[in-house]
């Protein structure tokens, strides 16, 4: 009791202008000093005791890592022997050099493409169709929220099974409308539209929730205006609606990006080699960042391939940018 | 379709000043195409999860047939024993269960204390460390799994569950979200009335900021249990084949040139069926979450 006593006399000089410390008519008298630096240093110091924890353990297994990933990539280190000889840039040279990377990188960049625009679209159709005025909106919200429990390696392991090349569903499904079965897991181009749909199922429910949450932030007088001044529903989607969606949009391609960049599961899943198909036709970059590390046991080139992935992300988060900008600015002239 | 919903576009004068109800049709229950587009999103959503369903409950001869089935057989608990025998299925959800608790657990608990740092209290230095926090999150996971990986083998922990544990411990993202919510959800009398009342910091960080933020820790909570129990690559690089994760364990029952699709789709089947769960009892507050997410972010 006595300290909580103690501590609310503190209070009331150090709640920095709070209304409840500066208005109080009638301040007890002081009660220990000791009590009252105690009192002071609690308020000092607790923000830094709160965010502590995180930071420390976020530098140890966060930012720490990221740092020493560029030390690792000027050396020669194996997975097993450790560190050996510093080599400067060659790690790099060497990841360039190999046409596997550059595989690896066409392919990631193709998945990407794939998957992220037929999602965004498809993602504020569906958010358009939620944010009419429905019935049980929750059950419609959480049906198209399914797929996002399942996690990427159960979804790749189905879609490959309804891919597969002979007796797959949708060969299957193909056949009997009379075209031709596709080699999904031996073409280049389908095996990337394969997997590119497993992305594109799990994660434009979500997304649309995104752009929904976005829509129904829009002020319903916009609408209105526009509605009496005779816009017709599609001109009112085209014209209030994706304006206004701009930062969600602008979120969701970020975030898509950081992650579709990085794919690795689905691939990786998609036959039970691992490697990418034969002719490594999907081997992405994490898949390609796996095989130097822990196939062919160089930690070295390994962490060059980190550092490029991140530039190509970094890059392409920018371009993203760089393009919703300008499409914003240009919309906004109209 | 266009023009149903049109037609009351002009409404009489009159109408304009009764409150947007009528309006543009703006807020008008939509006709039963819009239902069926729906339906159509919803059947396709959950279509992959039956299909694993259906091919898991029969033996390895269906995927030969000519006509794929419609209706489950009669082989799924055959199917869902073998791939207790194949794997080791039953350490997967031990191990799958304990790390997305222990890592859902520290998140929230470390994430509530710094957002509601970041939120609520004066301190030198915080506007830049939150941009920091932010920046840090747009930066790749696996630029760092190769440090971590070398750290982890000096320490020897490359076999254990705590190797997937410790680095997901915190995340950027749920500091940030947490001050988020927490920016909003406290007001700033509330904490002086608590200080006034002669309550310390960290009572006052107790009675206040956790009942406060308990709708938006729960969240938290779901996400990162979700994200660590669907999590595949860095559990690939540092758990041993004996001591998988559920995730693990289904790339086991794949591995080969050969797969047997009933064996894996059962797999498949029990292994979604924890987060099918949760997404039943909480699924709704996983909408309102992403929701939330999406205005403040």
């Amino acid at each position: 009791m006595q300290t909580i006593t103690a501590a609310s006399d503190e209070a009331r000089r150090h709640t920095a202008g709070g209304p409840g410390g500066a208005a109080d008519p009638d301040p007890r008298p002081r009660r220990g000093a000791f009590r009252q630096s105690l009192s002071r240093w609690d308020v000092k110091l607790s923000p830094y005791l709160y965010i502590s924890p995180f930071f420390l353990l976020f530098l140890v297994v966060g930012l720490f890592p990221l740092i020493f990933t560029a030390y690792v990539s000027v050396y020669e280190w194996d997975l097993l022997g450790g560190k050996g000889e510093f080599t400067g840039m060659e790690n790099f040279r060497d990841v360039l050099a190999d046409r596997y990377f550059w595989n690896a990188l066409q392919n990631t960049v193709s998945i990407f493409l794939l998957s992220s625009v037929p999602q965004v679209v498809l993602a504020l159709a569906i958010a358009a169709l939620l944010d009419a005025n429905l019935r049980t909106r929750t059950f419609w919200r959480m049906g198209v929220l399914i797929p996002f429990v399942v996690a990427p390696v159960a979804a790749a392991l189905i879609f490959g099974n309804l891919f597969g090349d002979r007796y797959g569903l949708i060969n299957q499904g193909l056949q009997v409308v009379g075209l031709e079965p596709i080699r999904w897991h031996v073409d280049r181009l389908a095996s990337h539209f394969a997997i590119a749909t497993m992305v594109n199922w799990r994660w434009t429910g979500y997304n649309a929730l995104i752009f929904l949450a976005a829509m129904q932030a829009i002020p319903r007088d916009l609408y209105e205006a526009a509605a009496i001044d005779g816009a017709s529903k599609v001109r009112r989607f085209f014209s209030v609606t994706l304006p206004m969606l701009r930062p969600a949009v602008i979120f969701v391609i970020i975030t898509s990006t950081i992650g579709g960049l990085q794919i690795f599961a689905e691939p990786r899943l998609f036959d039970g080699t691992g490697l990418g198909g034969a002719d490594r036709q999907y081997q992405t970059i994490t898949m390609y960042l796996w095989e130097l590390g822990w196939r062919v046991r160089n930690l070295g080139t390994a962490s060059a391939v980190a550092w490029l992935l991140f530039g190509l992300i970094a890059v392409v988060a920018l371009v993203n940018l760089l393009l919703a900008r300008r499409i914003a600015t240009s919309g906004g002239k109209r | 379709m266009t023009n149903v919903l049109t037609a009351p576009a002009q409404p009489p004068a009159g109408g304009l000043r009764r409150r947007s109800r009528a309006a543009g049709g703006v807020n008008r229950r939509p006709g039963f195409l819009t239902y069926g587009f729906l339906l159509a999103v919803i059947l396709g959503s959950a279509f992959p999860l039956y299909w694993s369903f259906l091919i898991g409950s029969y033996d390895a001869t269906v995927v030969n047939e000519d006509l794929p089935p419609i209706w489950p057989g009669g082989h799924f608990f055959e199917n869902a024993t073998r791939v207790f025998d194949a794997v080791p299925f039953w350490v997967a959800l031990g191990n799958s269960l304990f790390i997305s608790t222990v890592v859902a657990c520290s998140v929230v608990l470390f994430s509530t204390l710094a957002g509601y740092a970041f939120a609520k209290l004066r301190f030198r230095g915080r506007d830049g460390a939150m941009v920091f926090i932010v920046a840090t999150m747009a930066v790749p996971t696996q630029l760092g799994v190769i440090p971590l990986f070398i750290i982890m083998s000096r320490l020897g922990w490359t076999d254990s569950v705590w190797a997937v544990i410790v680095p997901g411990l915190v995340t950027a993202f749920g500091v940030f979200f947490m001050r988020q919510y927490l920016v909003e959800a406290i007001p700033d009398e509330l904490i002086e009335a608590a200080r006034v009342d002669g309550c310390s910091m960290i009572r006052t960080f107790w009675h206040v900021a956790v009942p406060a933020a308990r709708p938006a820790a729960a969240i938290l909570w779901l996400f990162s249990f979700m994200a660590t129990w669907t999590d595949f690559f860095w559990p690939l690089i540092v758990l041993p084949a004996d001591k998988p994760t559920v995730q693990l364990a289904l790339q086991q029952l794949q591995s080969g040139y050969y797969v047997d699709y009933s064996l894996v789709l059962a797999g498949v089947t029990l292994a979604s069926l924890p987060l099918l769960v949760l997404f039943v009892l909480a699924g709704r507050h996983l909408v309102s979450g992403i929701m939330q997410g999406a205005v403040k972010g």
